[in-house]
């Protein structure tokens, strides 16, 4: 597992990407990657080598989206693989964020 | 510098007043002994932190003497420091070996003397920390599974106070910790029927736990109170999302059983799919998760729709968690979705179901260890569920509450468009206990006659059109639209009660705004099923000991006479 963050768009666009099992032991260091970035509005979560997701990965996206604004947030999850994909589906999540 | 306490054994004198003249100049206290056994009696007696100890004594040697010390002193460590003026590597490894911890060479160096008591004093500070904080750790560890058992009778209190010991409900809840991630919960709702609820919190043990109790506390309060499970739903939302930390949610699957109705209707918010087996038919109906899990959406974005599916006796609905799909096995392969799907659709009967999936899934697993709670229940739709079995109430308690009383409540347009009072009324009468031995029936009385008032008055819908299946989805499109336009109306309800000894009378009242319906010939004993089915007329005849319409049928009057006499 490791979490790497790039800004894109004139630092308006925050990358995140997750690679192995997105899961609790992720907490802190995504937790990071979002937190150290000001000015972003646009963020774009980047699961194309996560291989797993477990709800605590739900729960992190979900305090991603609250300090990104809640409704008002942008945020993108690009990506995802199968599992990963009909993880996010049965939690209903593209009623949050934009799954691609 | 505090004073270290220092054991001397030596039988030779001169040696032994040369070293305690130089360890007691280094600020030490010093103890002599002049040979073993002495060691070993002033050891128990004074408990020194360390001794320097000659290793050839007459009587009792050093190495014998050490042995000694140390099996006293137990797990303190006290370190022993042989003097010795033997220098070859082989007597000073002996040493070591008979559980000594260090040797000085005579003739003695004062720095290093110096320096290794202090280094072992070090040693033996550290230990005694070591020892608190092991014994602290079990002290607070054993404090923690005390506490814990007792948060688990009063969980269990909470989350198993309902009804799924009922005849049509299997379930298996394994817990990975005291508590549980998962929750199951049943209830029997007054009217009959029931409501069945799979969370699954995320994480497990103190975090699940503290969400499962509120969430058990209004399941089985609203749901005893007559609430729909649309609203019992909505209040956990609710109260998850303002308890819960930004992150924690809790995934679940609800169930309203309608025995009356034949039907079912689902909520799923963030569990996998789930399968409604028919008892005389092979399909595999499946239901989806539609909405988000419960605690992740404010209450005024919070989508409360449900599903509902007709359900006959004896079809069987199955939920799980999603510990069962991602139970692994030794290779930490999941089970998956797929596999499950191929166990129930391999299965002879649907009775066979349940017990094909636990067998499945535990050859599956063969014992590896699981990282998620496997949660799996089966609810049988049964008739028998219609008879609400509320006992407990006592002779000695049928004559307390409330006895004589009576309250009026008159709804408005504005306030009937969204407000549905029945649980409302409902809650008040059970406050006297004959009337809660009834409960079931009671609430079926107030919902028709509430639901006539509402829809056949205030509305002015027809009645006849339920009794067509297109006429029935054209009620209640109507029925809606109606709602939606309601600008004034009202209907007015009245309860009466009076109690004598362990009997009583309610008599329950409703007027509504609308242009009533031709009531004469019912009045006058020409009942006609047909004409009046629509009106729930007949349901209530049979609790009610009187009913009377007057004015121009938009008012009616029920009489109840408690204990019923009707046989059973």
């Amino acid at each position: 597992m490791s979490v790497r963050a790039t800004l894109a768009g004139n630092g308006q666009e925050l990358v995140i990407q997750v690679d192995g099992r997105f899961d609790f032991s992720a907490h802190q260091e995504f937790r990071d990657a979002y937190e150290s970035a000001s000015k972003v509005r646009k963020y774009i979560v980047d699961l194309g080598s996560a291989t797993y997701l477990d709800s605590s990965a739900l729960g992190m996206l979900l305090l991603l989206r609250d300090h990104a604004g809640g409704d008002h947030s942008e945020i993108s999850i690009t990506n995802c693989n199968d599992d990963v994909r009909k993880i996010l589906a049965i939690s209903n999540f593209e009623q949050l964020f934009t799954i691609q | 510098m505090t004073a270290y306490k220092v054991l001397i054994a030596d039988d030779n004198s001169v040696d032994r007043k040369v070293l305690s003249r130089v360890v007691r100049n280094q600020g030490n206290d010093v103890i002599e002994a002049t040979n073993g056994f002495e060691a070993v009696d002033i050891f128990t007696e004074h408990r020194p932190d360390i001794v320097l100890m000659d290793v050839m004594m007459p009587g009792l040697n050093g190495k014998e003497a050490t042995r000694q010390i140390k099996s006293i002193a137990e797990e303190d460590f006290i370190p022993v420091i042989f003097l010795t003026s033997l220098s070859d590597a082989q007597s000073l490894a002996d040493c070591l070996e008979s559980g000594g911890d260090d040797f000085l060479t005579k003739p003695y160096n004062h720095v290093v003397l110096q320096a290794k008591i202090d280094s072992y004093h070090r040693m033996s500070e550290m230990h005694r920390t070591l020892l608190n904080q092991r014994d602290e750790i079990a002290r607070v560890n054993r404090h923690m599974l005390q506490e814990q058992r007792v948060a688990k009778a009063v969980y269990d209190n909470v989350a198993h106070a309902g009804c799924l010991t009922s005849p049509n409900i299997r379930y298996e809840l394994s817990p990975l910790a005291v508590f549980n991630g998962d929750v199951l919960l049943a209830a029997r709702k007054p009217g009959g029927g029931m409501h069945v609820l799979l969370g699954d919190f995320t994480g497990h043990g103190l975090p699940a736990a503290i969400g499962a109790m509120p969430m058990a506390d209004i399941f089985y309060g609203m749901t005893a109170k007559g609430f729909g499970l649309r609203e019992v739903l909505r209040e956990i939302n609710q109260k998850l999302k303002s308890i819960l930390p930004v992150g924690f949610f809790c995934c679940a699957a609800a169930v309203d059983l309608a025995p009356d109705r034949q039907a079912a209707s689902v909520w799923m918010g963030g569990v996998p799919d789930c399968y409604l087996l028919r008892n005389d038919g092979e399909m595999i109906e499946t239901l989806s998760s539609r909405h988000l899990p419960l605690g992740v959406m404010s209450a005024d974005k919070f989508n409360d729709q449900m599903t509902e599916f007709p359900m006959a006796n004896g079809d069987r609905l199955f939920l799980w968690s999603d510990g069962i799909i991602e139970a692994r096995n030794s290779d930490g392969e999941m089970f998956g979705q797929e596999r499950l799907l191929n166990v129930v659709r391999d299965s002879a009967h649907a009775s066979d179901v349940y017990d094909d999936i636990q067998r499945a899934v535990d050859k599956f697993v063969d014992g590896s260890e699981q990282d998620d709670d496997t949660t799996l229940i089966e609810v049988v739709m049964a008739d028998a569920l219609r008879e609400e079995k509320e006992s407990g109430v006592t002779k000695a308690g049928i004559s307390q509450g409330p006895r004589d009383w009576s309250m009026e409540y008159r709804l408005e347009a504005s306030t009937l468009k969204s407000f549905n009072p029945v649980p409302l009324m409902n809650h008040i009468m059970m406050e006297v206990p004959g009337l809660r031995a009834i409960g079931g029936q009671l609430y079926t009385v107030v919902a028709e006659l509430f639901s006539n008032a509402f829809e056949h008055g205030v509305l002015g819908l027809q009645s006849s059109m339920k009794q067509s299946p297109d006429g029935f989805m054209e009620y209640y499109r109507q029925r809606e639209k109606r709602v939606a336009e309601l600008e004034e109306g009202f209907v007015r309800i009245n309860m009466h009660h009076t109690g004598v000894g362990d009997s009583g009378t309610l008599t329950l009242t409703l007027e509504d705004s609308g242009d009533g319906f031709d009531y004469k010939r019912h009045n006058a004993g020409e009942a006609n099923g047909n004409h009046y089915s629509g009106r729930g007329i007949p349901l209530i005849e049979s609790i009610c000991d009187s009913i009377e319409y007057r004015g121009k049928g938009n008012e009616v009057s029920v009489v109840i006479q408690w204990p019923l006499e009707q046989a059973t």
